[in-house]
């Protein structure tokens, strides 16, 4: 007997194409699962048990007519409620967008059904992907499969418990400043926030448009990259979607670390909490063990990252949401909750005259200087390694009356996000049995790269093993 | 002295819209037909700059002597208005497409410069419709019109009196045309002109710049405005209008006016006074343009010959007066009319005053006739007029003898007993003969 909890993208895809399994028995664990497990995480807004299970069904008689099919053919994935999804409510996690049902298909959606994945739900977020717990959400908070009551991070949140309780092997999330990185780390998963630019926006609910990068979260590196293979390339909808190359992001994934120079830079470690240094370290022995060679960096404007971040993407935040005005889609702006409007009137507050030149442009010139950072610490590293959250996963209501407290949770992943080079969350350890992750940053276009590191640490280390209870 | 400067949208005729594929031809199109996610502002959509709409801006601002940037941008011009679909409208702020360039007009007779301050391309917005349904009262959004490309053209405000500003409205529509990037219908909406009004102090004998130059302390901005002669009235209606406010010793409230065409005045739409904020920040979803100055040459080059040029060389190449080359340059359509048929003619040894005549005298419709279908009617006509004179005399003569009532009914004063008898010639000709050369040689005979 096939034990379905402990499947990856890649264990399915052999089932699925050996037939052992069939999609729609595939489908249907997964849906049941989800069903059950959500009462619990409250991980789905929406599941979309009718259509999964139709699509599995299509599935199911192009492998019998023994076509070739594709690695995520088969392969049950959630979206997070920021992906447009034709026919299916879309909702933001806001209550704005209850009852919201688009008309077209996000870019990504699209790529990922030509691929026959099957769409089983659409997960619970802060709204607009406002947060970094998932208490924003007009829908209720998502809990945290390892720990009930801690949050899973946000605001990619439902994304995140909804593949680590093995509802679905993979699901979609936005990362504008840590939203999958942070909560892959409280999840123990692989999330990827790719260069921006490497994935189409087409399609998915704005929230800052020039930080926006649009990625997935994975039990595995393997499977990681499987779905970026997808994902990634030009779209003619989306101007910013980069023609750089798409590479197969999964070949090569065993060529090791031996030689690589890793960048410890020493602004992310001077008052790290001293647990998460501890564990931190230890991941770089590891690296250094498997034939990295560690070397310390600086990022010399990592501490303006915070302050720049908040002034850009609610400055962006504020012309995005103005089109939620009570005019079309059903609901009046009285159901933004407090955080939307809280960076509505932030961002609408830089842009003014009078203010703009001393905070939106003053932003966006150091916005340059911490770009600029990246660019030279990749002059002297190959990657760069670093801690993603300040904190271990922290509890229900511990920080949402603290709007700054939430907003410091991002102090590691919004420099990245400026800069918009790619960066990868593994899985590094636990600590008091909690998930920590780390984050492997690279130059723009280096996932391929950032794939090998942490391919090499995973299989040595195997984290990805330690389920939650659930 | 007046004081009047001019915002001008023209509405590109590309085939789709600014930022998507939707139809940018939606004139009389059933409401929302011609709209997707992107022109309706959906949750996701993201624009897409239509580089046929970039390029008609290029070659409209060369056209108006601008510099065309090398380096350019879209920005988001952030405002609440029901026909807006994103809560912003595309446009641009700091780096227009174009910018600093100028236009000459004919003031009176004399050729005024007219600066244009810059030319930039921006989105339309949607439309909105006041309706009653079942007895409510209600306002329908109309998005066809969301997304098409509009170019808003801005004056210097350099013009002193409201035939300056019809002039050179006039002016930009005729280039317009004559480039083929719009059909800048004022009645249509597809060419909108919002006159800025205000009223300055004339210190007779000053002539230092800081006192002729200084701008009056408020300005009143005229809409609603979809003729030229109703751009000509409503400025001169508020001409008058400020001049009694400022004479009874106050300053006009600085504000927006709406031409109401039934009374025949202005009418204040809103003050200014709460002016807006745009919140301009730079388009994130549109990377920003460059272009090398070889392909803005490249689009100098293919321009084709404007109204300045066209005229002079008519004058010159055609030896024609000013008032007809006027008239023949209105429109390219009939200008390049007139240049076949000129062609067509040459092998007749028509000259090209003869057609100039024939084409504006006979208001030809140039869709109607080929050019060298006119030259044919006119060597006919020509030879019609050309009969034998000794020939003619001799029948008139005949019928002026048989037709003895006819000519007394003429000398008492009869008016239509002459057409009777040129009838009368005509028939003995076979009606062959042109009716002027009939008649003159009538009145000779009938002369006592």
């Amino acid at each position: 007997m096939i034990k379905l909890d402990d499947l990856t993208i890649k264990t399915a895809g052999e089932l699925l194409s050996q037939k052992q399994i069939e999609a729609q028995e595939l489908t249907k664990y997964f849906l049941d699962r989800a069903q059950k497990l959500n009462k619990k995480l409250n991980c789905y807004i929406t599941i979309c048990a009718e259509n999964a299970l139709k699509e599995a069904k299509r599935v199911d008689e192009i492998i019998a007519a023994g076509q070739k099919i594709s690695p995520l053919a088969g392969i049950p994935i959630a979206l997070k409620d920021l992906f447009t999804t034709k026919g299916i409510q879309t909702t933001a996690g806001s209550k704005v967008l209850e009852n919201y049902v688009p008309v077209y298909d996000a870019t990504v959606v699209s790529r990922l059904k030509d691929n026959l994945s099957i769409i089983i739900g659409k997960t619970n977020q802060d709204a607009w992907g406002h947060g970094a717990s998932g208490e924003n959400s007009d829908f209720g908070p998502t809990l945290n499969p390892y720990d009930f009551k801690r949050v899973p991070g946000g605001s990619s949140s439902g994304s995140a418990a909804a593949v680590a309780s093995g509802t679905c092997l993979a699901a979609t999330g936005t990362d504008t400043g840590g939203s999958i990185r942070q909560p892959s780390s409280f999840c123990n998963l692989v999330g990827l926030k790719p260069t921006y630019g490497r994935v189409s926006r087409y399609g998915i609910i704005a929230m800052a448009s020039s930080l926006d990068s649009i990625g997935h979260i994975t039990k595995t590196v393997y499977d990681n990259a499987l779905i970026l293979n997808v994902t990634a390339g030009l779209d003619d909808f989306d101007s910013t979607a980069s023609p750089n190359p798409v590479d197969d992001y999964t070949k090569d994934l065993e060529k090791g670390v031996k030689g690589l120079k890793v960048g410890l830079p020493r602004e992310y470690f001077d008052e790290l909490d001293s647990d998460i240094k501890e564990l931190m370290l230890s991941t770089v022995k590891t690296l250094e063990r498997l034939g990295a060679q560690v070397i310390d960096v600086s990022l010399p404007h990592t501490n303006y990252g915070v302050a720049t971040y908040y002034i850009v993407q609610t400055s962006e935040v504020s012309s995005n949401l103005a089109r939620y005005d009570g005019i079309r889609f059903g609901n009046r702006r009285e159901k933004f909750g407090a955080e939307a409007k809280r960076r509505i009137i932030l961002g609408t507050y830089t842009l003014s005259a009078g203010y703009y030149d001393a905070y939106y442009l003053k932003a966006m010139k150091v916005r340059r200087l911490i770009r600029d950072d990246f660019i030279t610490a990749f002059k002297k590293v190959d990657i760069l390694i670093c801690p993603i959250s300040p904190t271990l996963p922290f509890k229900l209501g511990e920080k949402i009356s603290d709007p700054l407290q939430m907003y410091l949770s991002d102090i590691f992943t919004v420099n990245p996000s400026l800069a918009g080079v790619p960066s990868l969350a593994i899985p590094c350890g636990f600590i008091n049995n909690l998930p920590v992750g780390m984050q492997i940053i690279g130059p723009y276009f280096s996932e391929k790269l950032l794939y090998q590191v942490g391919y090499a640490y995973e299989q040595d280390t195997k984290w990805y093993e330690r389920r939650p209870k659930v | 002295m007046p004081v009047i400067g001019l915002e001008v949208h023209i509405e590109l005729a590309t085939k789709s819209k600014m930022f998507c594929a939707c139809s940018a031809d939606y004139f009389g199109a059933k409401p929302n037909t011609h709209v997707c996610p992107i022109c309706l502002g959906l949750p996701g959509a993201m624009p897409k700059a239509n580089k046929l709409a970039i390029e008609f801006a290029q070659r409209f601002a060369l056209a108006l002597n601008c510099q065309v940037q090398l380096g350019s941008k879209f920005d988001r011009k952030n405002y609440f208005y029901p026909d807006l679909a994103k809560g912003f409208q595309i446009s641009q702020y700091d780096l227009p497409f174009s910018q600093k360039g100028f236009l000459e007009i004919l003031s009176g007779e004399k050729v005024k410069k007219i600066n244009i301050t810059r030319a930039h391309l921006e989105e339309d917005t949607g439309k909105l419709n006041h309706a009653t349904i079942s007895g409510r009262r209600v306002t329908l959004i109309d998005f066809n019109r969301s997304g098409v490309p509009l170019m808003e053209v801005v004056s210097e405000p350099e013009m002193n009196n409201a035939q300056e500003a019809k002039a050179y409205a006039q002016k930009l529509q005729q280039i317009v045309r004559y480039l083929k990037i719009s059909d800048a219908d004022m009645e249509k909406g597809s060419m909108r002109i919002e006159p800025n009004v205000s009223l300055r102090k004339v210190f007779f004998g000053s002539k230092d710049p800081k006192v002729t130059k200084v701008l009056p302390p408020y300005k009143v901005e005229l809409k609603n405005i979809n003729s030229f002669k109703f751009a000509e009235k409503a400025i001169n209606f508020e001409i008058e209008r400020q001049r009694k406010i400022l004479e009874s010793g106050e300053t006009p409230v600085q504000e927006t006016r709406g031409w109401d065409e039934k009374n025949n005045r202005t009418v204040s739409q809103r003050s200014k006074e709460l002016a807006h904020d745009y919140r301009y920040f730079p388009e994130p979803d549109l990377t920003p343009f460059t272009f090398t100055q070889d392909y803005i040459n490249q689009l100098a080059r293919q321009l084709p010959e404007l109204p300045d040029a066209k005229i002079a060389r008519f004058q010159k190449e055609f030896q024609l007066s000013a008032y007809d080359v006027e008239i023949l340059t209105r429109s390219v359509d009939i200008a390049n009319y007139f240049e076949e048929a000129v062609k067509a003619g040459k092998r007749h040894q028509l000259t090209p005053k003869q057609i100039a005549n024939t084409l504006i005298n006979q208001k030809i419709d140039i869709d109607e006739v080929f050019p060298a279908k006119l030259v044919q009617n006119i060597i006919t006509q020509t030879q019609k007029t050309q009969l034998d004179p000794k020939e003619l005399e001799k029948i008139v003569k005949k019928v002026l003898l048989q037709n003895l009532k006819a000519v007394n009914d003429y000398k008492k004063g009869k008016e239509v007993a002459l057409g009777f008898l040129v009838g009368q010639v005509q028939r003995e000709l076979k009606e062959e003969g042109g009716p002027r050369q009939v008649k003159e040689m009538i009145l000779r005979k009938l002369k006592p």
